[in-house]
C-alpha cells in the first residue's frame, strides 16, 4: 500500500505519471512529494510507488490571513 | 580661517626636530596618508564609517527653514531629517521649545538622575602631534608617567572623596603607556572605584578584551572632527592621524566585549554642526548593529592648552552647544550625555537640568596631583595638564549643587559582571 | 519621483498585499483589479480531483503569486510547503506562517526563524509572518528575510492596529520592508499603518467579509495610496494646547 494524501492506495508498482493520470489530475497544476522529498515533474516516469511510500500530492488554492 | 593659531614653536626642541615640525606643518606631501591603517592595526568589516560620511557630506544646513525646525519639535520620532533641522541655523530661534522637548526626553529616559565621575589622568606621554592639544608630542611640558603606586595613591585620594566611576586617561603612547600597564592601571581601580573607564589611545579588539577583563567596561574614543581632509590638517604625526582606525575604536571595543561606548567630536576644530551630525550618527548606527551597548556622547569646545592660549572654540559659542545637546538629546533620547569641566559652572548647572545626564566633578587633567589639588596646595612634581578646566568644584560641591538644583546624584548605576 | 516598493529584486507600484482567501475564485479577478494588487497569497493544499478548477486560472499574469506555508505548526513543515510552493512553478517567493495555536493563531517567532534561515539559504524569497517583537524582526532580518510582517491584531479579527506602538518600534528600527498583516479590518486603518511608515499592508478577511468586495479591495487601495502619501509628505505639526509657561530653561546662556 501507498499512503498518498492521508489514505492507503494500491499503488505500488506504478509510477507517479501513471497514477496522476489514472486519477484525473492535471500535471501542470500539482507539485507532489514522496517521503518528504520534492519530486521534480521531470521525474514522474522514473519515480516508481513502493509500499510504504508517503505521498502528498498538492495545488495552489485561495489562502491568506486566514 | 587662522590655522596658525595652532602653531607654537618650543625653544627646547632640536633643529632637527624643529625642522621636522616646519615640514608637516607646512607640507601636506611631507605627511603620511591618514586614510591608510598602519602595521599591526585590526581592520575590520563595517559599512558605519561611510554611512556616516556621505550622510555628513550631504548635509547642506542652510537648506533647513523654521518649518523644517516646528515640523521636527511637533514629530513624535526624531527621525534623521528631524535632526538634521534641530541642527540648522534656522533652529537656534527655537532654542528655547528645543530645551523643552529635550528636558522631557530626558527626564523620560533618565528622570531627575544626574551622574557623577572623576577622571583620573596616569600618564601624559604622547607619540602624536595634534596641534590643538595640549600634550602633544611637540609641546614643552612636564612629562610624566605615574608608578603603580602612585596610581593607586591617586585612587585613594578619589575614592576616599566618595566618588564611585573612575575614567582612566593617557597620553597617546604606546611605547610609553603599553596595554599591559594600562590592564594595571584597571586591576588597581577595581579595587576602589564601581565602574571603569577608559579614555586611551585606540586598540585592537583583542586588547580592548584583555582590558575589559582586566575591569574596565567602558570606552571613549573622540574622533575630534569627523571631517577626513581637515583631520589630516590638524593630527599631523602618529598613530592618531590613522582617521578609519579611530573611527572604528568603538566598533572595536564593543567586539571586545565592553559594556558601552563614548562618542564625541571636539567642537570648535572644524565645522561644528557637520560634527555635530556625524557624532550622533555615528552612535545612530552603532547602535543599530550593536543594540545590546550603551552608548554616551560628549560635547567638548576647544579649549587653551599650556603654551598656547589662543586657542579658543570659534563660532560655538554656548547657545550654539545648548542647540547641539538639545538635538542630540531628541534625536537619541537613550543615550548618555557627558559635560565635561571644559564648561564653566552656569553652563553645566543649566545643562544639566536639559539634556546631559553626566558631570566630572573633582577633576585635574594634570598627573598624580589630585592630593595636592584637593588640599589646595602646589604640587612641583606633578605632570602638566591637557587643557584648562573651567569648573573646579569638588566632588563634595558638585553634588551638593546638583542637589540644590533639584536633581538626584547618582554615583553609579550598574553592577560590573 | 516614482516611489517603487522593492521586494526581493522586484519592483512593485502597489503597496497591497491582497489575500486570496474566503472568497469564491469568480470575485478575485474583480477584487485584485480593483485592488490594484501586485501580491497575491496563495494556500498550497493537497488536490482534490474531484474540483478541477485552478486558482491560477482567475489571477492576471501580472500578478506576483506569494504562496504562504499556513497550516505548518513548526519549522521543518513550513520548509516542506515552501518546496512544493516552488515546485508549483510559481517563483521564490514564500510567505512564512507557522502556528502553535489553533485558538488564537498567533505565529510562533522562534519557529518562523528557524524556518528563514534555512529557506533564504535555498534561495527563497522569504516574508516571515510574526508577532511584533524587536529581537524576533532583527534575528529574521539576520537569518535573510527579504522582510517582516508583524501582525496588527489577532488573525481575522479585523480589530485594526492593536500592536501599533511596537509596529512602529519595528519600522524604526529594522532596514527591510515592514508588512503589517493580519487584523486590518477597514481601510482607515490600513492608511494609519501606512502614515507611520510600513512599507506594504497585507489583508484578506476584511475584504472577503465585506458586503461588496470589489468596491472594499478599491477603497483599501485608496486608503493604502493616501497613507503612503502623508508618510512621504510628511505629517504636520499637531498643536499642543494648554502648554503652561514656566520659566526659561535657556536663561542661563551667556553668549
Amino acid at each position: 500500500m501507498v499512503h498518498i494524501n492521508g489514505k492507503d492506495v494500491n499503488a505500488a508498482g506504478k509510477k507517479i505519471s501513471e497514477y496522476l493520470a489514472e486519477n484525473g489530475y492535471v500535471v501542470g497544476t500539482v507539485a507532489v512529494e514522496c517521503n518528504e522529498e520534492i519530486v521534480s515533474k521531470s521525474r514522474y516516469d522514473e519515480v516508481v510507488l513502493k509500499d510504504g511510500d508517503i505521498v502528498e500530492i498538492v495545488s495552489f488554492v485561495g489562502g491568506g490571513s486566514r | 580661517m587662522a590655522e596658525n593659531q595652532f602653531f607654537v614653536d618650543s625653544d627646547k626642541l632640536s633643529e632637527t626636530a624643529l625642522a621636522h615640525k616646519h615640514l608637516i606643518e607646512s607640507d601636506k606631501s611631507a605627511r603620511t596618508n591618514h586614510m591608510e591603517y598602519m602595521e599591526g592595526m585590526e581592520r575590520i568589516s563595517s559599512d558605519i564609517m561611510d554611512k556616516v560620511l556621505s550622510a555628513v557630506d550631504a548635509y547642506d544646513y542652510d537648506s533647513y527653514t523654521a518649518v523644517d525646525v516646528r515640523r521636527a519639535l511637533a514629530s513624535e520620532n526624531c527621525s534623521i531629517e528631524d535632526f538634521k533641522a534641530l541642527l540648522s541655523p534656522a533652529a537656534l530661534p527655537f532654542l528655547e521649545e528645543m530645551a523643552k522637548k529635550a528636558k522631557i526626553e530626558t527626564s523620560k529616559h533618565f528622570g531627575n538622575t544626574v551622574y557623577l565621575f572623576t577622571p583620573l589622568y596616569i600618564a601624559n606621554y604622547c607619540e602624536n602631534y595634534c596641534v590643538y592639544c595640549g600634550f602633544n608630542c611637540y609641546n614643552d611640558i612636564n612629562r610624566k608617567k605615574l608608578g603603580y603606586d602612585e596610581i593607586e595613591h591617586e585612587m585613594k585620594v578619589i575614592s576616599d572623596s566618595g566618588i564611585e566611576e573612575i575614567l582612566m586617561l593617557t597620553g597617546e603612547s604606546r611605547s610609553m603607556s603599553d596595554v599591559k600597564y594600562i590592564g594595571e592601571a584597571c586591576k588597581l581601580a577595581r579595587k576602589y572605584f564601581r565602574n571603569v573607564g577608559l579614555e586611551i589611545y585606540p586598540v585592537n579588539s583583542d586588547e580592548y578584551r584583555y582590558l575589559h577583563e582586566c575591569g574596565a567596561d567602558y570606552v571613549t574614543v573622540f574622533q575630534e572632527t569627523y571631517d577626513s581632509d581637515k583631520y589630516e590638517t590638524l593630527h599631523l604625526m602618529g598613530h592618531k592621524r590613522v582617521f578609519p582606525y579611530r573611527f572604528e575604536a568603538q566598533e572595536r571595543a564593543i567586539m571586545g566585549g565592553m559594556r558601552g561606548v563614548g562618542i564625541s567630536a571636539l567642537l570648535g576644530l572644524s565645522d561644528f554642526r557637520k560634527d555635530a551630525l556625524a557624532t550622533a550618527l555615528h552612535a545612530y548606527y552603532l547602535q543599530r548593529k550593536y543594540p545590546h551597548v550603551e552608548y554616551s556622547l560628549s560635547c567638548p569646545r576647544l579649549r587653551p592648552i599650556i603654551n598656547n592660549d589662543k586657542i579658543n572654540p570659534l563660532d560655538v559659542g554656548e547657545r550654539q552647544l545648548c542647540q547641539v545637546l538639545c538635538a542630540y538629546r531628541i534625536f537619541l533620547p537613550y543615550v548618555g550625555i557627558t559635560v565635561s569641566s571644559r564648561e564653566q559652572k552656569h553652563f553645566r548647572d543649566g545643562i544639566v537640568k536639559i539634556a546631559a545626564t553626566k558631570v566630572s566633578a573633582g577633576v585635574s587633567t594634570g598627573i598624580g596631583d589630585h592630593e595636592s589639588k584637593y588640599a589646595g596646595e602646589e604640587d612641583e612634581t606633578a605632570g602638566d595638564e591637557q587643557f584648562e578646566i573651567s569648573d573646579a568644584r569638588s566632588f563634595d560641591e558638585m553634588y551638593e549643587d546638583m542637589a540644590d538644583e533639584g536633581l538626584q546624584p547618582v554615583l553609579n548605576d550598574y553592577v560590573y559582571v | 519621483m516614482k516611489d517603487t516598493f522593492v521586494l526581493g529584486g522586484k519592483e512593485f507600484n502597489s503597496r497591497f498585499i491582497l489575500g486570496s482567501g474566503k472568497y469564491s475564485m469568480e470575485l478575485i479577478k474583480a477584487a485584485v483589479e480593483n485592488a490594484g494588487a501586485e501580491i497575491i497569497t496563495l494556500a498550497v493544499r493537497r488536490t482534490n480531483t474531484k474540483q478541477n478548477e485552478n486558482i491560477l486560472d482567475y489571477i492576471p499574469d501580472n500578478v506576483t503569486l506569494l504562496p504562504n506555508t499556513s497550516g505548518a505548526r513548526d519549522a521543518k513543515e513550513a520548509v516542506r510547503i515552501a518546496r512544493m510552493s516552488r515546485e508549483l512553478g510559481c517563483g521564490d517567493f514564500v510567505k512564512i506562517e507557522i502556528m502553535k495555536d489553533s485558538k488564537y493563531l498567533l505565529p510562533d517567532n522562534v519557529e518562523t526563524i528557524k524556518a528563514t534561515e534555512i529557506l533564504a539559504k535555498e534561495g527563497f524569497v522569504v516574508l516571515p509572518y510574526m508577532y511584533p517583537d524587536l529581537y524576533s524582526a532583527r534575528d529574521l532580518v539576520n537569518a535573510g528575510a527579504a522582510a517582516v510582517m508583524p501582525l496588527a491584531s489577532p488573525i481575522g479579527s479585523n480589530k485594526g492596529l492593536a500592536t501599533k506602538e511596537f509596529i512602529q518600534i519595528l519600522i524604526d528600527e529594522i532596514d527591510v520592508p515592514v508588512i503589517v498583516d493580519a487584523g486590518i479590518g477597514k481601510p482607515s486603518q490600513a492608511c494609519e499603518a501606512m502614515e507611520m511608515g510600513a512599507a506594504a499592508i497585507m489583508a484578506n478577511t476584511a475584504i472577503a467579509t465585506a458586503g461588496n468586495i470589489p468596491q472594499m479591495a478599491g477603497a483599501f487601495k485608496n486608503a493604502i495610496e493616501a497613507g503612503r502619501s502623508a508618510y512621504l509628505a510628511g505629517l504636520g505639526r499637531v498643536l499642543e494646547r494648554g502648554a503652561s509657561a514656566s520659566d526659561p530653561l535657556t536663561g542661563f546662556l551667556r553668549d
